[in-house]
């Protein structure tokens, strides 16, 4: 079973960014982020193309530097921290394939690195984790196959299965959505579900919520690299439907439900361009 | 075996047997990161150092290292920071190593005949400590590739989530560098630079036709580059041709014999790919369940002998026959 030993700094922060700015190539990407994760919550963060939503949890995991601010994992500054066996990333991926093949059990099994010394064999309670996070995304049937014979919708949650192998205490899923259909974003949200009720602090980041929309409890929702609205998800959020028009707004059409999205709290909706 | 009576030969095949574990563990890690031609590119650099070796009259195979090392770092170092124009630079870098490696030959006074020796190889000429020296490296590589092969894999995979499960993505990048430049300068001798990639690739693209899973890959890379390593000086030795020459060729012949196979088992598992169950499509608003039954005059019974490609769909399994999915209903086939 995956389970996740209960820590004793439950009320700390599990990531946090503070007054946080990053650059790429010299051209600000975000800038005064205040972002604090709570143990045991489920943060969407939400934002048009280019918003900076994916260059925020990537700040968080160490992928990108900052330019200023503090970033901290489970309390601990971010060039400190070592436990990365706490923390299962799912980056946004289009397929878990490579140059050479590669079985659906080796793709996970590279999750339990964070837990492994180099040059030593997985011990027993490796190899169980590894099955164990198979079969929470329900592939067990499935191990010895290639990984790039598989669906798409297979594909992505071989990844998240590789996030689940170290039994992380966070999980965190850049795009889980983009690219997925229906039925999958279904089978991602009750596997997403089972992780919540053990405890699991989760962060996603996400065009549209879709079927996720009922495990959030906060969202965070990105605007040009700065957090433009935080708290409880609205509607807006999770009205995926690009052909849905509310009446008596003459400025909200079909193809106008990503910038109502973006920008929750343009009450323009997008009638005027931005000066 | 005859052959074995001459010592020159013993010392050939050593040499052949170590390059040709070594040369295809490294490559793996190579093709997985779609790296494959980043074999012939430090081969051609170190061009350079062997001429400087020459120029120098110090041993060709330790300038070579040196520089090969060097080159291979460079290369790592373009490809982690320019992501634009990484291909063009290292375009660059595999053709100063050549023409500077003629260059300095020249000015060394030494004929193209002597560079010809480390452009194609001449493992009949190697000493007893040619032969310790590649036994070591090649040993130190293999032991690296294989025992970090998890580490080295995940990295190869996906690096943005090795560095998040806190591996040093950039010590074990330069580490595969590292190796595939010393690999070069050991396998220089057997089957020469300017094919020395194809012995880390070749094996590795024959391996990928039969295998799913990495390890496996792996493993029969290394196999199939020592046989092709053997094989090739043992061939050389009666058909009086180039060793490297045979042994690449050797290896090229294994790849046209499991291609075929390859296609085969691609065909065969995209077939009894399974469709989608009734529950997995959502049904358009509107349409109730399809259920259209086959004409009654269907010629025969379908079975397991039927010889009609059998594919699990849903619970049940659906024969495939001239454009149609037939399932046994009752005492009937639907078309599904």
């Amino acid at each position: 079973m995956l389970v996740n030993s209960p820590h004793a700094d439950a009320d700390l922060p599990v990531a946090e960014i503070r007054d946080g700015a990053v650059e790429l190539g010299g051209r600000p990407i975000l800038r005064g982020i205040d972002v604090s994760v709570r143990r045991g919550e489920v943060l969407a963060v939400l934002g048009a193309n280019g918003s900076g939503k994916s260059t925020l949890v990537r700040t968080m995991m160490g992928l990108v530097p900052t330019v200023r601010g503090q970033v901290r994992l489970f309390d601990v500054p971010r060039q400190d921290f070592h436990d990365w066996h706490r923390i299962g990333f799912v980056p946004q991926r289009v397929t878990a394939a490579s140059g050479v093949p590669a079985s659906v059990r080796e793709v996970v099994a590279s999750g339990r690195l964070s837990r492994r010394r180099p040059f030593l064999p997985p011990r027993r309670a490796d190899r169980d984790a590894v099955e164990d996070a198979i079969a929470a995304v329900g592939l067990t049937g499935k191990a010895r196959d290639g990984v790039a014979t598989l669906s798409g919708g297979q594909q992505q949650r071989v990844l998240i299965a590789r996030a689940l192998a170290s039994v992380p205490d966070l999980l965190v899923l850049d795009e889980p959505t983009a690219g997925v259909d229906v039925s999958s974003q279904q089978a991602l949200a009750d596997t997403l579900r089972t992780l919540v009720l053990r405890g699991v602090t989760i962060v996603l980041v996400a065009h549209e919520l879709g079927p996720l929309g009922g495990l959030v409890d906060r969202t965070l929702v990105m605007r040009d690299g700065r957090v433009a609205y935080d708290g409880p998800p609205i509607d807006v959020f999770t009205d995926a439907d690009p052909f849905h028009v509310h009446h008596g707004e003459p400025g909200r059409t079909a193809d106008a439900h990503t910038p109502a999205v973006a920008s929750p709290l343009d009450l323009t909706h997008g009638r005027e361009e931005q000066p | 075996m005859s052959l074995l009576t001459y010592e020159f030969m013993v010392r050939a095949l050593l040499g052949a047997l170590f390059t040709g574990l070594a040369a295809p563990a490294v490559g793996t890690y190579l093709v997985q990161r779609r790296l494959a031609l980043m074999g012939d590119g430090i081969g051609h650099i170190a061009v350079t150092g062997v001429a400087l070796g020459l120029l120098t009259s110090t041993s060709p195979t330790l300038t070579a290292v040196v520089v090969a090392v060097l080159g291979a770092v460079l290369i790592e170092v373009i490809r982690e920071s320019g992501r634009t124009s990484g291909d063009v630079a290292l375009a660059l870098l595999f053709y100063g190593g050549i023409a500077g490696g003629v260059l300095i030959t020249g000015l060394a006074g030494q004929s193209a005949a002597m560079l010809n020796t480390y452009l194609f190889g001449s493992i009949t000429t190697i000493s007893t400590a040619d032969v310790w020296v590649t036994a070591v490296l090649a040993a130190v590589v293999v032991v690296v590739a294989v025992g970090l092969s998890p580490q080295l894999f995940a990295v190869a995979q996906d690096q943005e989530f090795a560095q998040v499960a806190g591996l040093h993505v950039r010590t074990y990048n330069l580490l595969v560098s590292v190796m595939a430049a010393v690999t070069v300068t050991v396998a220089m001798r057997t089957v020469g630079l300017l094919l020395v990639s194809a012995l880390m690739v070749v094996p590795v693209a024959t391996s990928q036709q039969l295998t799913r899973a990495f390890r496996m890959t792996l493993g029969a890379a290394m196999l199939l580059g020592m046989l092709a390593a053997l094989g090739g000086v043992v061939l050389s030795a009666y058909v009086n041709a180039a060793p490297g020459a045979a042994i690449v060729l050797l290896a090229l012949a294994f790849f046209a014999a499991a291609y075929p196979v390859g296609v085969w088992l691609r065909r065969r598992q995209r077939l009894a790919r399974p469709f989608p169950g009734p529950d997995d499509v959502p049904v358009p608003a509107g349409f109730g369940e399809q259920h259209s039954v086959v004409p009654e005059e269907h010629g025969h019974e379908h079975g397991e002998q039927c010889g009609h490609p059998a594919v699990p769909h849903g619970d049940h399994v659906d024969y495939v026959h001239e454009g149609h999915r037939h399932a046994a209903h009752g005492g009937h086939y639907d078309e599904h």
